[in-house]
């Protein structure tokens, strides 16, 4: 694809939430992505750009695509996946699949998934065979979708873009432990494969929010699983079967990313950290993504969440024997930088 | 849903007349009529349009909150835009954009509204035995209403989707507290119920409506866990005319776990309402293995004549297998009957077993003489003989309650 071709095609994506005529889908070899092995280390890529946004203040689309590009690739060894980052989504994806993006926009516009990497993110899937109709980004509430920049679409053969609020949520609870809840059919019926979009953020209650908590906007009741610093809730919804065998990637956005007072976006306690954080394993990318705001609370002169009493147990719940939803141990963590 | 109770005057004018003599014939009918297929059922809440496929359609909008949304009371501002809500025990620190635990009061940029005022989600006209109350007007209706929410949540909740449900999620009606009070008015209820869901988590919406009843002559009880602090519940419970509170069971290890709540709360909420002079009865709803032990039966029924007396009217239910305990078995009613009997025992003299239609257990008799003075099956009150001075007709032994209009 050349280069002009590649920039109409995202033109035409930003504009696919209005209803543009969608584009034929390429053909793509098929592939599927490889689950992290039980007892292997779980990589994690922190891939950063300190050009993300040039010259202004906001995230240049063709670098953060060329981000995204290397970290996937960083992800599945680049050896193995050929020399284009269509290899690595190939193991991710085939064609036929619905994927959702499930994006998270209730901090509001300033400290929402990014819009140009969803752009980016929907870009390589159609490339790699997803028809657009068969892209869900979605979230709870659609006016906080929009609010966050996204615009809506529903129907037709563009990108879909919308919120629980227009599918509605199951009938029937989905039980785990703790947690007894209605999921959203967006999850269990729009789409059948999951890529999860958190954002870096620090959280009041739970301490942080990135992959694992991302997943509260997937059920109906989340306020009830706040007590105790959201634990064992977090980790209770995450074992959810319909959440488990759907996700299948998350790309966490630490573009903009907030150290303190979240979740909700007080621009005095965000950084322009100008990176993503990509990995199979939810939990060791939570626990990458809680040292790295440790290290910008700490450059920040402010306590550790641990001495401010609001340290993230969820993660720990997670990779427990009961849950064994990842790795939580540094040491079996491998962190590539980028 | 509103409009349907209001073209229902006519037909709901006889249910309302209280009696101090054996219900006529009409009258038994329209209780009857008013109990539906609820009978044995305890308080479903049934809403009309409660099914969150309502809102499945794809692309259909949801409500506006906007008409909705009034700043609450009972919360404390503190710095960065955060609250404490001062409602309930829990005390929720709620960020900005964030909800507290109920999931029906909300901050917006360090202030926080409730969601629910006027959002009515189920109205109902029910008979005032299946709130239930047994010492208040027997023989009448109230017109009961809901908002979605609960401050918790508890695993055998009849009325989880509902109670365990964000406002946005359920079709509701704006019913202001003037309209509610003149629907109950021309529906002929002499008192307006709030119950199904938590009253606590609307107190704000609970007060008004309250007050707008009481200018039109309606009376308020409330149906409630109690789960809530003292401020609050002297001034919103203050408005009651009644109260019935659910107290879930005598140990803190049941309130944490199958609850999610805490009792000792709850127990302060009881003395106070005794303080306060409120008009109160008491459920316990019977789970088998959970909170059914002799014990547990044994140290509630103390506690109340020690710190209530023994005048206050418990109702041990029976429970159906519901929502997150769908595993258990109903209640055995031998168990029922014990824990009544230990009950009767330890000197309370109004035990009551309900969700039970029929059993003998519904009835009220005197402490005094064992005459029977209410005669019950379901939630229908067949015949109140207690007199008019609210004594036995045989003893003259003073029979505590609100028996007359």
């Amino acid at each position: 694809m050349t280069a002009a071709h590649r920039a109409s095609r995202r033109e035409f994506l930003r504009h696919c939430f209005t209803g543009a005529a969608a584009l034929s889908a390429t053909s793509a070899l098929a592939a599927s992505a490889q689950q992290a092995t039980p007892g292997a280390k779980s990589r994690v890529v922190v891939a950063h750009d300190p050009q993300l946004r040039g010259a202004g203040s906001t995230v240049d689309g063709s670098r953060i695509q060329a981000l995204l590009d290397r970290a996937v690739q960083a992800l599945f060894d680049g050896d193995r996946s050929g020399d284009t980052p269509l290899g690595a989504w190939r193991r991710l994806i085939r064609p036929g699949e619905r994927v959702g993006l499930k994006v998270n926009t209730l901090g509001g516009r300033g400290i929402a998934s990014n819009l140009e990497l969803v752009l980016a993110i929907c870009e390589r899937l159609q490339q790699a065979g997803i028809k657009p109709g068969d892209i869900v980004v979605w979230d709870r509430e659609s006016a906080e979708m929009e609010h966050a920049g996204f615009k809506l679409s529903m129907g037709g053969e563009r990108v879909q873009c919308f919120g629980t609020d227009r599918a509605g949520y199951e009938e029937d609870l989905a039980s785990y432990g703790s947690v007894g809840s209605r999921l959203s059919k967006i999850l269990t019926r729009h789409t059948n494969v999951l890529i999860n979009v958190p954002v870096l953020k620090d959280h009041d209650g739970a301490g942080v929010t990135m992959a694992l908590k991302n997943m509260y906007g997937v059920i109906h009741n989340p306020n009830k699983y706040h007590p105790n610093g959201c634990d064992p809730y977090i980790a209770d919804l995450n074992m959810l079967p319909e959440i488990r065998s759907s996700m299948r990637l998350t790309i966490c956005d630490a573009t903009t990313a907030m150290y303190d007072g979240g979740p909700g976006f007080k621009p005095e306690l965000s950084w322009k950290c100008n990176s993503l954080l990509i990995s199979q394993d939810p939990v060791a990318l939570d626990r990458t993504g809680w040292q790295m705001i440790e290290r910008k609370r700490a450059e920040m002169g402010l306590k550790t969440l641990e001495a401010e009493q609001r340290p993230p147990r969820y993660i720990m719940t997670a990779a427990d024997r009961e849950h064994r939803l990842g790795n939580s141990d540094l040491s079996r963590i491998e962190t590539v930088v980028l | 849903m509103l409009c349907e109770l209001v073209a229902r005057q006519d037909e709901m004018s006889q249910a309302s007349r209280t009696v101090s003599a054996p219900l006529d014939r009409r009258s038994f009918m329209m209780c009857a009529l008013a109990s539906g297929a609820a009978l044995g059922a305890g308080e479903f809440a049934a809403p009309a349009t409660a099914s969150p496929s309502a809102l499945s359609s794809m692309g259909q909008q949801t409500q506006s909150d906007a008409q909705f949304a009034v700043e609450a009371r009972f919360y404390e501002k503190l710095a960065n835009r955060k609250i404490k809500c001062k409602l309930c025990p829990r005390e929720c620190n709620v960020g900005d954009k964030e909800r507290g635990y109920c999931g029906v009061r909300e901050n917006r940029g360090g202030v926080y509204y409730t969601l629910v005022h006027s959002r009515v989600c189920a109205a109902h006209i029910d008979p005032i035995e299946k709130k239930p109350l047994f010492h208040y007007l027997p023989g009448t209706v109230a017109f009961s209403i809901a908002t979605a929410g609960c401050n918790v949540n508890c695993k055998f909740c009849q009325n989880w989707d509902i109670s365990q449900s964000r406002p946005e999620q359920i079709p509701a009606d704006f019913a202001p507290p003037q309209r509610i009070a003149a629907i109950a008015k021309q529906n002929n209820c002499p008192t307006i119920a709030y119950t199904y869901s938590e009253p606590v988590v609307f107190s704000e919406f609970l007060m008004d409506t309250a007050d707008a009843g009481h200018q039109a002559g309606v009376r308020s009880i409330v149906v409630s866990n109690g789960y809530m602090q003292q401020d609050a519940l002297k001034q919103a419970y203050g408005k009651m005319d009644a109260v019935k509170i659910d107290l879930k069971s005598f140990s803190e290890s049941y309130y944490a776990k199958v609850v999610t709540g805490q009792l000792k709360p709850v127990l302060d909420t009881l003395v106070t309402l005794r303080t306060m002079g409120k008009w109160t009865e008491i459920v316990y709803l019977v789970v088998p293995t959970l909170n059914d032990s002799d014990t547990e039966f044994r140290g509630l029924a103390q506690w109340i004549k020690a710190n209530l007396g023994p005048d206050v009217p418990l109702h041990f239910t029976q429970f159906h297998p519901e929502y997150l305990l769908k595993n258990l078995p109903i209640t055995p009613v031998p168990t029922l009957e014990r824990a009544k009997a230990i009950a009767d025992a330890e000197g309370l003299h109004y035990v009551y077993i309900g969700n039970v239609p029929g059993h003998p257990a519904q009835n009220t008799y005197c402490p005094q003489c064992r005459k029977l003075l209410v005669e019950r099956t379901g939630f229908t009150a067949n015949s109140l003989l207690i007199r008019k001075d609210g004594t036995c007709p045989n003893c003259k032994h003073l029979i505590p309650g609100i028996w007359h209009v």
